[in-house]
């Protein structure tokens, strides 16, 4: 299993690094971790003649509290997010879902940034920055511009980031305080990506549902937002009858395919069932259970 | 394609090499460096076997390019003893018998290895969940996580007594 060859470059600042993004277009391929992209290399699924290593970018690195946001740096690894008091206090949904991404090896290289601009359905971290509403800071030659991870993904390895950007950050607004929130992942085992999986964030107001988000992973081309079933609870108690409402809206956007992770019929229930858990748990998380 | 200069520490050793920028860690160590502890088990980023510590932290080196562990700090298993004397780690997992065919012991060491530095005192859930990207085909897991309580222990002794 060995990758085809390429030249190395480790651009000692983010200009640098769009110059060479810029410089080698279709023949060149950003290194993050390289969780991805390196198994996809050593497949030769992926050949790129240069490999531009955002490693030595420090500016690309670290977790900050901006007021309204937690802008996180794109080469922030899993295992930094992990351990982020700033983001445990604002996002606690990140630490979750950082917990059932691969196993500690493998979350001490991937990044934040490798993961969401990846483009795999596979990948958890796309539905959690949709449910959270965060936006991409990418940086092209022209300069900087941010667009919604709502919207980012078009397909299989296909999103708005175009071939000379570097997403240089993810904003991350803050969740209402007291928000409730889980991500639930069905996985066969350590290391698996998800047969299907449900980001759930939501608020109350006087017992009544007040925001509610709900994206999934792995159970079509790329996340989906399930906006019907986040805006059918909107308004109710989140009563085990809205929650199963919720479930089935989930599922009705659900396109997966027949593969290891089990057939079609069974990936889409099991989004629905992810999706009723999620939610049941993010409604007691709400209550303060 | 070029091949580029690399130079980096390995078990507290300066080590420089040229090597195609395509290399993977895990050869540089086992093919050119003739460091044969760290394991190939998958290949694939699954097993653990390859398992290194890299600048303080546990990575798999069949998914690291040489090139990026440039400038680095690299320990293996054959950094672990201090001379002659097994480091608790290692006295643990002969102790409790944690390894049958010992395939997957110089992984399961470095990771531990660094798991203990991490949190010297993890509790059994902290210690499965630690080694969960680690395969071991022979134990059954329960002896290796006695082996780590062993290491424990005697990582606990050390301290009170020096
Ligand atoms: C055994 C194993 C199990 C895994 N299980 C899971 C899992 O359960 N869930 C999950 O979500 N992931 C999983 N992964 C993938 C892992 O989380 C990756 O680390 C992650 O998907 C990519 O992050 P990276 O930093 O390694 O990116 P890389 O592999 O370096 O890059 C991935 C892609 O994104 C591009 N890219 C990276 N950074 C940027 C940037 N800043 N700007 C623009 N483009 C960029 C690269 O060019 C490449 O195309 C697994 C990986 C392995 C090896
Ligand atoms: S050989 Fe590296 S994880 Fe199996
Ligand atoms: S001892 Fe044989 S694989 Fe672990």
């Amino acid at each position: 299993m060995i990758p085809a060859n390429f030249d190395y470059h480790r651009p000692a600042s983010v200009d640098e690094a769009v110059g060479l993004i810029e410089q080698y277009g279709d023949d060149g391929a950003i290194l993050a971790g390289g969780h991805s992209l390196i198994p996809m290399m050593k497949l030769r699924f992926a050949t790129p003649g240069h490999l531009i290593d955002l490693k030595a970018l420090d500016e690309l690195r670290g977790i900050e509290d901006t007021g309204a946001d937690i802008r996180i740096g794109a080469m922030t690894t899993q295992a930094e997010l992990r351990a982020s008091a700033v983001a445990a206090e604002a996002c606690p949904i990140l630490a979750e879902t950082v917990d059932v991404i691969a196993d500690p090896q493998v979350r001490n290289m991937g990044t934040l940034g490798g993961n969401v601009a990846n483009g795999d359905p596979g990948n958890d971290m796309p539905a959690v920055m949709m449910a959270l509403g965060a936006i991409y800071v990418l940086r092209g030659p022209g300069g900087e511009r941010e667009t919604p991870a709502n919207g980012f993904y078009k397909g299989i390895f296909d999103t708005e980031r175009a071939a000379n950007e570097l997403l240089v950050a993810i904003r991350v607004p803050k969740p209402p305080a007291g928000h409730g929130y889980a991500y639930k992942k069905l996985k066969r085992k350590v290391g698996d990506y998800a047969t299907a999986a449900a980001a759930v964030i939501l608020a109350l107001e006087g017992g009544a549902c007040s925001h509610a988000a709900i994206a999934l992973t792995n159970v079509g081309p790329t996340a989906l937002n399930a906006g019907d079933a986040a805006k059918s609870l909107i308004g109710t108690s989140v009563d085990g009858e809205a929650q199963a409402r919720a479930a089935e809206l989930a599922m009705e956007i659900c396109d997966p395919v027949s593969d290891m992770h089990g057939p079609v019929e069974y990936r889409r229930n099991m989004a629905g069932v992810m999706t009723y858990r999620a939610i049941a748990e993010a409604l007691g998380r709400a209550k303060g259970g | 394609m070029a091949k580029t200069d690399i130079k980096l520490t390995i078990n507290g050793e300066e080590v420089e090499a040229t090597v195609e920028p395509r290399m993977l860690l895990i050869y540089l160590l086992r093919e050119h460096l003739g460091l044969t502890g760290a394991h190939i088990g998958c290949e694939t980023s699954h097993c653990g076997a390859c398992t290194v510590d890299l600048d303080g932290k546990s990575v798999k080196s069949c998914t690291v390019f040489a090139v990026q562990a440039s400038g680095g700090e690299v320990m293996t298993v054959e950094g672990l003893a201090n001379g002659a004397e097994l480091h608790p780690l290692q006295a643990g997992f002969a102790e409790e018998h944690g390894l049958q065919c010992g395939f997957c012991t110089p992984g399961m060491l470095m990771r531990t290895y660094r798991l203990l530095e991490d949190n010297p005192n993890p509790s059994e859930d902290e210690i499965r969940v630690g080694i969960s990207g680690n395969i071991c085909r022979c134990t059954g897991y329960q002896n290796i996580v006695k082996a780590v309580r062993h290491a424990m222990r005697e990582l606990g002794h050390k301290e009170a007594t020096e």
